[in-house]
């Protein structure tokens, strides 16, 4: 299993120079890729422009959505910034896609919230298809464009992912919750005679310190505010220390996860530093 | 804080000195309705887990508790007169009462108050009673019933389904050992007992049947007195003269409570009053009293109210829909019985003992070991035909040591499967590349580079590989990558291929052969699945005018010539599988391929003869099977890989497919292997691990075929429950 950190674009406060400065540090590694999540509606940077910005200070990280909620952008464009975003980082894309769950994004897209599951498999398809055509050009790095990850935790979701998609990327959760999803997966893409194994993303939210883990939890709280009580639970698998990293990371490998994505929860530097140190510590640093 | 208990019950007592313990200080009132004697169930059980839980959080009332017990550690089960016995289940007892009378004591020594007699028919009388309406927080314990839940509906949200069996709640005076499973079936239907011993004098004795049963039976209409007498002639050989008693007993259906919040700004809902989970998996006051232990620590932990009724809430949902899915596989499989009566006694042990999926084999073979072994003997015992036939012994055969069911042998007409383990490979865009039409032996042979990863799946100890996806012709294939299996020049590669493995392998090979109909003439699989061929494209077939996808090709509604020249292919690709040397021979009638396609009445709209009816829908997949069945040598087995749901409301059922695969079998069909979904793009199978485990069971046991099953199998502890549990009788198995 290889370990990815997550850029801050999605964590309040973080100033255009600290995400730029992030990525150089990320690719400095252990990490092997940067990810980023996607809102509209909340204060965040868009998630493939803050890779665009990665990618031009970056040359060895994979750059991976996890994920962008692309309904909320009309197919042809996305087709088109996810082409350039490959051709420019030399294929370092891995788009991963979900249907999103908050409504108040697609109001401020102006896109309509109705039969999202229907509509990402649509999209699914043209994107594939746009890229392999390179009717919008540029040429992405592989004919087939760049891998094509979808989230979800419905049944149609599976099946969706294991018909048009490269894997699957999951959500968040125990180690367990994982499992589960994890092996929804894997039968599902075996039903439909994939050949070989579809890759597994996943990701957890760190904070090392005290002050750092306060202001953590009360990110996640807000940023999750749209589950209800839900929030409060996410909060508190915040991983805190060496150990809960350590234990995080096992479980996830275990059930078959391909790539973790750490995401940070506070936007400073000294996080990251310390997040390479720990994953040093543990012996998965090898790049 | 002043908190008010509504309800009397172990949850709410629980609570009440759970919480009192923590903080002396709060002012704690129980009201219940009944008085403190009176009390309906006779006694409640609880796993060596909850126990220690209840250790933990009360020591005193543990002690009580335990000093009342009745411990048990076997299940018994007794059906078609014969008793098995499964050890190592540590399970207590207690009744009711002496548990409600611990629990008061035990309010009464910390000062919890508890007003008896003290019916509250609606919210608002919280005030006339005393002024119990100013609360800063209202614990309703109240039940299944309860009026605060009803009060609230709107901010709970809860959802209330009744189960489709009857049962009464009677106790008896019959002493028991172990918990009980009774089985008993007469003129009217098929019975079940739950029994369990909890007083040392007194056993637990729970009735249940089908609706229809019991209205044969004129159980509706009997009252109490009837209702007994009725049981006690029934089960008259089990009771041995003791006798059957009720507690205002009445038939009912089990009522599944689920509530989408658990509180609701100073109110919380504890115990029934906000879950039920069927009786069956014996739960209820578990469940109940694990709530008023999470509660209390909540309201220990958190300052904020709000915050502690959050944490509790989320600390319980989760624990409590996980036993509530377990209860619902329980108390179905309950409720649909008589699909497993066709069961000998010990795999309808093990299938009721392994039934909501939280025990397996392994879990069995630990707990006990000698059961374990019975399972894997009498397993044994069902292959010693095929021993003495191997050996020619002419003497019975009598298996004292045995493998556990996967490695037992399996016979299929005359063919000996050495396990009961199945791979199955795909030859597409793997080397040796046989499946390249056209391509000559000699080219065959010279890319015998690639022939380890070719041969690797035949390698891994299963005892049967099927090559999947085999075309017929041409026009077939679901890829052009597709193995074909057409020419005669094809069969001799085949052949080449089959004999150069016979040296490598004891496993027997299969084949199966495919029309891929409407979802024909798509890109290789690495690319996606059902995308049309950007060039190259060749016309379609399939039951009706209807492409798989909007932008798929249109395919031709099959006219009788095309049925005709597609069953002679099939035909000849049966001849071409047994001149190239195959042991199985498999035709695909599934995922919505040429065949699948006339089953389903979503992709089949035809108006002649081989539309509408099931029957009319099984003609032509049954003219292709007698033909090929015809033309296969006789003492070689025919399976059919089926779909048993399109998991598409409208779709073919599974109900259909159990009809389907009787009428295979009555044509001579041997194996069905067992597949859903994927006939239209909206089927939504539950993916998962042993996804199609179920329809298995259905299809196998109702009709009274073997079957062969996947659905993402990975150990071999999946796959020995399934098999020791009559699920299936070969297990498909993935390498991870």
């Amino acid at each position: 299993m290889r370990i990815g950190v997550g850029l801050p674009n999605g964590v309040p406060g973080t100033s255009g120079q600290l995400l730029i400065e992030w990525a150089k540090r990320a690719d400095e590694g252990p990490f092997s890729s940067l990810g980023v999540v996607d809102r509209l509606a909340y204060d965040s940077y868009d998630p493939l422009s803050a890779l665009a910005v990665a990618a031009a200070v970056t040359s060895r990280v994979r750059l991976a959505t996890t994920i962008v909620i692309s309904l909320l952008r009309p197919t042809g464009t996305l087709a088109k910034a996810a082409a350039s975003l490959d051709a420019l980082s030399g294929g370092r894309l891995v788009l991963g896609l979900a249907v999103g769950a908050r409504r108040e994004d697609f109001e401020a897209a102006g896109v309509d919230y109705h039969e999202r599951g229907k509509r990402l498999t649509e999209q699914l398809i043209a994107l594939r298809t746009l890229w392999e055509e390179g009717a919008l050009s540029p040429r992405t790095e592989y004919p087939s464009g760049p891998p094509l990850l979808v989230g979800g935790l419905s049944d149609a979701g599976f099946a969706r992912m294991a018909r048009y998609a490269d894997g699957y990327v999951h959500g968040g959760g125990p180690p367990r919750a994982f499992a589960r999803a994890a092996d929804k997966a894997r039968a599902a893409w075996r039903d439909f005679r994939r050949p070989g194994q579809p890759q597994i993303w996943a990701q957890g939210y760190f904070a090392f310190g005290d002050t750092a883990i306060a202001t953590g939890k009360a990110y996640l709280r807000d940023y999750y505010a749209f589950t209800g009580p839900f929030a409060g639970r996410i909060a508190a698998e915040l991983l805190t220390t060496p150990q809960a990293i350590a234990q995080f990371a096992r479980g996830y490998e275990e059930a078959g996860c391909d790539e973790l994505v750490l995401f940070p929860t506070v936007p400073d530097l000294d996080q990251l530093a310390q997040l390479a140190n720990v994953l040093n510590g543990l012996g998965r640093g090898a790049l | 804080m002043k908190i008010v208990i509504l309800g009397g019950g172990p949850a709410g007592l629980y609570a009440g000195l759970l919480i009192k313990k923590i903080n002396p200080a709060h002012d704690i009132t129980v009201l219940e309705r009944n008085a403190a004697d009176v009390t309906y169930g006779w006694g409640v059980v609880f796993s060596d887990r909850t126990l220690a839980s209840f250790q933990r959080a009360d020591a005193r009332s543990y002690e009580q508790i335990t000093n009342h017990f009745v411990i048990w550690d076997a299940i018994d089960t007794w059906y078609r007169n014969e008793r098995i016995r499964c050890g190592g289940h540590v399970i207590a007892s207690i009744s009711r009462k002496r548990l409600l009378n611990i629990l008061q004591e035990r309010c009464c020594e910390l000062g919890v108050t508890m007003h008896f007699g003290c019916d509250i028919a609606d919210l608002s009388q919280l005030g006339t009673h005393g002024d119990y309406g100013n609360y800063d927080l209202l614990i309703a314990a109240d039940g299944i019933n309860s009026i605060v839940r009803r009060a609230y509906a709107d901010h709970f949200q809860p959802g209330i389904s009744q189960g489709k069996a009857r049962y009464i709640w009677l106790g008896t005076n019959k002493v028991l050992d172990s918990f009980t499973f009774i089985f008993r079936e007469n003129e009217h239907g098929f019975f079940q007992v739950h029994a369990y011993p909890f007083g040392g004098d007194a056993s637990t004795f729970i009735v249940e049947c089908d609706e229809e049963t019991w209205l044969r039976a004129g159980l509706d209409k009997a009252g109490e007195a009837e209702s007994i007498a009725y049981c006690e002639q029934l089960f008259a050989r089990d009771l041995q003269g003791a006798s059957l008693f009720s507690n205002n007993s009445k038939w009912i259906s089990f009522p599944t409570l689920k509530t989408k919040n658990w509180h609701y700004g100073r109110i919380v809902l504890l115990g029934d009053a906000v879950h039920t989970a069927h009786f069956s998996i014996g739960s209820g006051t578990k469940l109940a009293m694990e709530d008023a232990i999470a509660l209390a620590a909540a309201l220990e932990q958190h300052e904020r109210l709000e915050a502690a009724l959050n944490a509790y809430e989320l600390e319980r949902k989760p624990v409590v829909e996980t036993l509530q899915r377990a209860a619902r596989e329980s108390q179905s499989y309950f409720e649909t019985l008589k699909r497993h009566a066709s069961l000998e006694p010990v795999p309808f042990t093990f299938h009721l003992l392994t039934r909501s999926g939280r025990i397996t084999y392994d879990d069995l073979k630990l707990r006990d070991v000698r059961f374990g072994d019975m399972v894997d003997r009498w397993y044994g015992q069902q292959a010693a035909p095929y021993a003495t036939k191997w050996g020619n012994l002419d003497m019975p055969f009598q298996t004292r040591f045995a493998p556990p069911p996967m490695f037992s042998p399996f016979m299929l007409r005359s063919l000996l499967l050495l396990n009961r383990v199945v791979q199955s490979t795909i030859i597409e865009g793997m080397p040796p590349a046989v499946h390249v039409p056209g391509i000559t032996l000699q080219e065959f042979k010279a890319r015998r580079t690639g022939f380890g990863r070719f041969a690797w799946p035949f390698c891994a100890g299963a005892g049967l590989v099927i090559f999947e996806h085999v075309a017929i012709a041409d026009d077939g294939r679901i890829t052009p990558n597709d193995a074909t299996l057409s020419t005669e020049e094809q069969a001799e590669a085949w052949r080449w291929a089959v004999q150069s493995l016979a040296p490598i392998s004891s496993a027997k090979i299969g084949i199966e052969l495919n029309h891929a109909g409407r979802r024909g003439a798509t890109r290789p699989r690495s690319e996606g699945v059902d995308r049309p061929l950007r060039a190259g494209a060749w016309p379609l077939l399939s039951a009706s005018a209807l492409p798989y996808l909007p932008y798929s090709q249109v395919p031709k509604a099959m006219e009788r010539a095309d049925m005709e020249r597609v069953r002679d292919e099939f035909v000849r690709a049966a001849h071409y599988a047994e001149l190239a040397g195959f042991d199985l021979l498999q035709l695909n009638c599934a995922h919505g391929y040429l065949l699948a396609s006339f089953l389903s009445p979503l992709t089949n709209q035809r108006s002649d003869e081989y539309g509408g009816s099931l029957e009319n829908r099984l003609r032509f997949p049954l003219e292709v099977f007698e033909a090929v069945r015809a033309a296969w040598p006789e003492a070689k087995p025919l399976s059919v890989a089926l779909s048993t749901s399109d998991c598409v409301k409208g779709g073919f059922t599974v109900e259909e497919a159990i009809l389907a695969a009787r009428a295979l079998k009555e044509h001579g069909c041997d194996l069905i292997t067992v597949q859903v979904g994927q006939t239209t793009p909206e089927g939504e199978p539950a993916y998962g691990r042993g996804f199609l485990t179920a329809f298995s069971d259905r299809i196998r046991n109702e009709a009274g075929i073997p079957t062969l099953v996947g659905g993402y199998l990975t150990s071999s502890d999946e796959a020995n429950t399934i098999l020791a549990a009559g699920r299936a009788d070969l297990c498909m198995m993935e390498h991870v």
